[in-house]
């Protein structure tokens, strides 16, 4: 059995690392009455909130955060006919979070994720280990054994190849969860008891070539060097499939970053998840993804992108041509998923001029 | 899979004797020794006699046996920690499990001695996932699975050929590095097992190391020799390399190659700042090795064990040979070593 952490008593962070440079997107459709067990490590931080589902809801926020909501309403202003690129009814729609922000780092978390605890009982400052994560290179080109040879006490091990130790910048940091794991539908049914109770003490990249299935619960990343290529995706209603969407900017943003050179790591944070979702609504939502998927992950273990693709957008734009040429034979979701691609690239530029392809 | 699920008939435990006295390092792994066949090969190059404490089931070669068994100009392929690999060459088992003698059972996070030689074993007996990256690790262990997009197709996984252990106290750490760092030492218990990935290069380390040796027997092979090698690891890169090809030759044939657990407590033995003063060309060979490996296609006809190694000794000596004689040495190395294997094991 494993239990959050309490957080009673903790002062808030008096030296929040980056606190001017980072944004934290929470998507919600119901309270955000988890936030007062972040208070101590998220109180000092911008909130960009985006709410789902039906607008005239009133979302109460914890006083004390300073933050900026957009319900669909706003979304829909914001964007004009663009924003049929953002999700509704599903928690993809915290990407639109992603592009109005002015921050170089984002930090997302689901409302149903607490703070965990680590082994010695003391409470796990998730952002905090995300920012070192994020602040600290990768190693994508030569696994290292001991994982991360930049943390206190380790280091690379006996043959690591000089020349590959200064590392690659760390694009992404994925963050893990005990109690409740993340499990797609089928397994849920079969094992719904089971807990993540295992701490892994570690953090590693995730090396050059590998796909992973990342998961948008407990994920950081920066924003200027891969925000384009975070789309979540048609997910929701009027959508054929849901809970692919955080699947799917994985898939992308690997092969980007493999691209591009950047690294993307796994491990540590833990927070702790807390809610199951209901496994037979799942299996709805998923259900077509676990059939798609197995022809969209050769997709993207094959995919080559041309030498000339050297910012995020141009890789975006040339991953978006070849899912319109290679899946819509799977089912015409693909063709409006690439046209929605292109959407989302042209929002992005529109909303961040600076960073223009 | 506790021991006793474990058909210990299957394992070997070969065990390099760079140290004459295996007293304290037997007496403090017999709990987990106990009822596996030991092979114990000496270093043809350590004079005294060893002394090996008693109720052990174990064959002990010496440099006598390796003269009759491969002839005495093929016995220098064994020397130093490369004499561990005779022990590989002539065992019939299945798995092999090697530690080496300086190492000792280490403590898990809840303080009970950990059985290296159960969880190696139980690592080669569950499949390995190189094709795809599950973020809880382990799919198979107790409490796991794999994770929302993990796809199905992919979660019977492929065999395992090698687990490789990790170390505590003294880490594995090249020469420069941990002098550097006298004091550091590695405290951090990582409690988790995970392939690497396919494509991935890794330096696998022989101090703690199991492999299925029907499946990759031949690939783990004794091949560079640095030209100061020495009798403490931060003086060699046999195990490096072999690693290299190791790896690579897994990849091609759709093996899986773990590590994490088990750990071993690896003892305070030599000085980094001496083998420093030693001119470290592992370094430059290591530099030379990763793009050669990188781009390296084995053909698709090598489909035998054998064969990917001949194919890759060919492509050393092509692309590597005029770069450094330790690479030639190596290439020719390892085609003695398929000779030697195929005329040892097909006797049997």
């Amino acid at each position: 059995m494993v239990e959050p952490a309490s957080t009673v008593g903790i002062p808030v962070n008096a030296t929040p690392l980056l606190k001017d440079e980072l944004d934290i997107v929470i998507p919600t459709i119901r309270n955000l009455d988890f936030l007062e067990m972040w208070r101590p490590f998220l109180q000092p931080y911008h909130l960009i909130i985006v709410q789902d589902g039906d607008p005239s809801k009133k979302i109460d926020v914890p006083e004390g955060f300073d933050y900026e909501l957009y319900n669909r309403n706003d979304i829909n202003r914001i964007l004009g006919p663009k924003a049929s690129c953002i999700s509704f009814k599903d928690s993809a729609c915290r990407c639109f979070g992603y592009m109005v922000s002015k921050k170089k780092y984002i930090f997302t978390i689901d409302d149903d994720c607490f703070v965990a605890k680590d082994p010695s009982g003391k409470a796990v400052n998730a952002l905090e280990q995300h920012i070192k994560n994020l602040l600290c290179p990768s190693t994508p080109f030569f696994f290292n054994t001991l994982y991360d040879p930049y943390r206190e006490g380790a280091d690379f091990v006996r043959g690591y190849p000089f020349s590959l130790r200064e590392g690659a910048s760390t694009a992404v940091s994925h963050g893990l969860w005990l109690n409740i794991p993340d499990y797609d539908a089928p397994t849920q049914l079969v094992k719904p008891k089971e807990r993540n109770t295992r701490y892994v003490d570690a953090v590693m990249t995730i090396p050059k070539g590998t796909l992973f299935p990342m998961c948008g619960m407990n994920l950081a990343f920066d924003r200027e060097l891969i925000g384009p290529a975070m789309y979540f995706g048609l997910m929701g209603d009027g959508q054929p499939i849901g809970r692919y969407d955080d699947m799917w900017a994985g898939w992308c943003i690997k092969v980007i970053c493999d691209h591009l050179g950047l690294g993307v790591k796994t491990g540590l944070p833990y927070i702790y998840h807390s809610k199951a979702s209901n496994p037979f609504v799942n299996l709805k939502k998923e259900y077509k993804g676990i059939f798609w998927q197995e022809d969209i992950i050769p997709f993207f273990q094959n995919v080559k992108l041309s030498k000339e693709a050297v910012t995020v957008q141009q890789c975006y734009i040339e991953l978006s041509k070849m899912v319109k040429e290679k899946l819509s034979a799977i089912d015409p979701y693909f063709d409006k998923l690439a046209d929605a691609m292109v959407t989302w690239i042209e929002a992005w530029d529109e909303l961040n001029p600076s960073t223009k392809a | 899979m506790s021991s006793a699920e474990i058909n210990k008939n299957e394992v070997d435990i070969v065990i390099g004797a760079l140290n004459a006295d295996l007293t304290s390092f037997l007496t403090s792994w017999r709990p987990f020794f106990t009822g596996f066949h030991l092979i114990v090969v000496k270093d043809p190059e350590l004079k005294e006699e060893l002394s090996i404490p008693e109720g052990f089931d174990l064959d002990v070669y010496s440099k006598t046996d390796m003269d009759k068994i491969v002839g005495a100009s093929n016995s220098t392929m064994f020397s130093g920690y490369s004499c561990r690999y005779f022990g590989y060459l002539i065992s019939k088992k299945k798995y092999i499990v090697s530690i080496d003698d300086d190492c000792v059972p280490a403590k898990d996070l809840k303080g009970f001695l950990v059985d290296a030689v159960s969880q190696h074993v139980t690592n080669l007996e569950n499949p390995a996932t190189p094709l795809f990256f599950n973020t809880l690790y382990d799919p198979y262990c107790e409490g796991a699975d794999f994770v929302r997009g993990y796809p199905f197709s992919l979660r019977s996984g492929v065999p395992c050929a090698a687990s490789c252990g990790l170390w505590l106290n003294l880490a594995d750490l090249d020469a420069p590095t941990q002098a550097l760092k006298t004091e550091q030492r590695n405290t951090s218990y990582v409690d988790a097992v995970m392939t690497v990935p396919a494509k991935a290069m890794l330096p696998i380390s022989g101090i703690n190391i199991a492999f299925n040796r029907e499946l990759v027997g031949p690939a783990m092979v004794p091949a560079l020799r640095l030209a100061g090698e020495g009798k403490v690891r931060w003086e060699t890169l046999e195990d490096v390399w072999g690693g290299m090809c190791l790896k690579h030759i897994s990849d091609h044939l759709g093996y899986g190659v773990k590590t994490g657990l088990p750990y071993v407590w690896r003892n305070e033995r030599g000085d980094a700042v001496e083998s420093l003063r030693k001119k470290w060309e592992g370094m430059k060979l290591m530099e030379k090795s990763v793009p050669f490996f990188e781009s390296l296609k084995l053909p698709e006809t090598a489909l035998k064990v054998e064969d990917c190694v001949l194919e890759l000794a060919k492509a050393v000596k092509e692309q590597l040979g005029s770069d450094d004689p330790a690479f030639t040495q190596a290439a020719d190395a390892m085609v003695k070593w398929i000779q030697l294997w195929n005329s040892v094991n097909s006797s049997s």
